[in-house]
């Protein structure tokens, strides 16, 4: 039976019936020397939901998810987990938040010393010691059949394709069943097929487990593929935020210029 | 005249904010370290790379200086009719003074270099930011096991460095006049109290803090690819050699007037 939070996500209205939006940013600016990164962006995302975050490079989309995350610091601005202010926690007290986020870097950012499986099995030799070796090692194992990655446990990083590395930096982000995935431009620099993979993947991962999934991406395909709504920045700004029809019914001249791509 | 003092005083604020930023990241370290879950694992990892895997080479420097060290003193000693001083002359050149620094400095070439060219490229390559997404602490994992094997570790190649000059120095005085070791070592340590020999030892657990401390530093701090990675390994060097030194001339004036 659907709880009245379940209800209010289907229909995108965070805060109503006790529902509070996953991850929820309010009016957050991050300057890079003299360079505005971030200007005033306010977001929201609930359970179950994907956000895109669309824009040209250099408008400060994966500093945004560098932010959710808390691995740089906001110049104001306010980001919430779970209701959770994040900004100035301290890192051993945002470490417990982490452990419901999983964040799969541009470039998949595998540790290179290590093989595939203990690249998945890294986050819990830390954070699952109660889980004895042969337990891992079937959560690696079931992780890893879960992207597509079964036959590859004993490759080094550097021994496989981007795609391929993408796929693994998915599962090392799944490894402790997070509520909120964060992902940067996960189809960039992949071939066509590739990419469309990758979307099907993120998109059976989404069924199966329900997270609350922020994807970074200048690839408006593969964002009117996986996310239930669009956010598009331009310049540290926000421009529109909405589903995709919103952006196609928008008259902001910078939105219809954006969507030309498709 | 205007843009010189603007230099200058850029040079200062980079001077006060380089040892700001040290002074913090110390701290980070120091907490990170100190409280639990601790790195067991990694400090093993860390023991044997910063350890074993310089024993042949600290072994080396120190069969090379134990040579030199005789075949000069032998010199000098000749000339003032000092020969027999020649074990104690030499004994005490390697214990005080070139077993230590060699070690320091050999140490800090191989493993402040490997430690500054391995964090700075993990840096660049977001390694580091995917440890602290994975809510893994990087300044536990990476920073204070590599200090802390770096501090453990000093003195106990120190010892090897030692071993090493002390052998090849009598030995390279043998070939020329004949003395057994053990009268070797008797007359060489007649008199001879601890605390001639160990604080000089155990001050090289300063330069181990030096070393993984500038190493651990510039290899977290680093940006910028490529070129990045090649100024992090370098100033690990340069910086950690010119800290130790720096920091022997107080270890030295310390030792004299504690263990006087």
């Amino acid at each position: 039976m659907a709880t009245a939070c379940d209800i209010a996500m289907k229909q995108k209205q965070p805060g109503k019936d006790g529902c509070s939006p996953v991850v929820a940013i309010e009016n957050l600016r991050k300057t890079f020397v003299s360079q505005m990164v971030l200007n005033g962006i306010s977001l929201s995302v609930n359970r179950g939901e994907t956000l895109a975050v669309l824009g040209r490079s250099g408008t400060g989309k994966s500093v945004l998810l560098r932010l959710i995350i808390g691995i740089e610091t906001p110049d104001s601005g306010s980001v919430r987990i779970h209701d959770q202010e994040i900004v100035g926690l301290a890192l051993d007290r945002m470490g417990e938040i982490r452990k419901k986020m999983g964040f799969l870097f541009q470039h998949a950012a595998l540790y290179d010393s290590l093989t595939v499986a203990e690249n998945v099995a890294f986050p819990l030799e830390h954070h699952r010691r109660d889980m004895s070796r042969s337990e891992r090692g079937d959560r690696v194992k079931q992780l890893l059949a879960e992207v597509g990655m079964e036959g590859d446990f004993d490759k080094m990083p550097s021994d496989i394709s981007g795609g391929m590395q993408k796929r693994v930096g998915l599962a090392r982000a799944l490894a402790l069943d997070p509520e909120i995935l964060l992902l940067d431009e996960p189809t960039a620099g992949l071939d066509p097929i590739s990419s469309g993979e990758i979307d099907d993947l993120i998109l059976k991962l989404q069924r199966e487990r329900q997270m609350a999934s922020v994807v970074v991406t200048h690839d408006l395909h593969s964002a009117r593929t996986i996310a239930d709504r669009l956010a598009l920045l331009n310049e540290g700004e926000m421009v529109i935020e909405g589903t995709f029809d919103d952006l196609q019914q928008s008259n902001i001249g910078f939105v219809a210029e954006f969507l030309k791509q498709l | 005249m205007l843009s010189v003092v603007n230099s200058a005083t850029g040079l200062v604020n980079g001077f006060f904010e380089w040892f700001g930023n040290l002074g913090i990241f110390s701290w980070n370290v120091l907490k990170a370290g100190a409280t639990p879950p601790y790195e067991w694992r990694e400090l093993i990892r860390q023991l044997d790379e910063v350890g074993s895997k310089s024993l042949p080479l600290v072994a080396m420097a120190g069969a090379a200086i134990g040579v030199i060290i005789s075949l000069e003193a032998r010199y000098s000693l000749s000339r003032f009719g000092a020969k027999s001083m020649f074990p104690a002359t030499l004994v005490y050149s390697v214990l005080q003074v070139m077993g230590p620094i060699i070690t320091g400095l050999v140490v800090c070439g191989r493993v402040g270099a490997g430690i500054g060219a391995e964090l700075a490229s993990m840096k660049v390559t977001e390694q580091i930011d995917a440890i602290e997404a994975s809510a893994i602490n990087p300044y536990r994992l990476l920073a204070a096991t590599r200090i802390l094997a770096c501090i453990l570790m000093l003195p106990l190649l120190t010892l090897g460095t030692d071993a090493c000059a002390l052998l090849t120095g009598w030995f390279a005085q043998t070939l020329v006049e004949p003395l057994s070791f053990h009268q070797f070592i008797q007359d060489g340590f007649k008199g001879a109290t601890f605390n001639a020999f160990l604080p000089q030892t155990f001050k090289t657990a300063v330069y181990g803090l030096i070393i993984g401390l500038i190493a651990c530093f510039q290899g977290m701090q680093t940006r910028g690819g490529a070129e990045g990675v090649g100024r992090a390994a370098t100033n690990s060097v340069v910086l950690g050699s010119l800290f130790l030194i720096l920091a022997d001339v107080v270890l030295v004036k310390f030792i004299l007037i504690v263990f006087a």
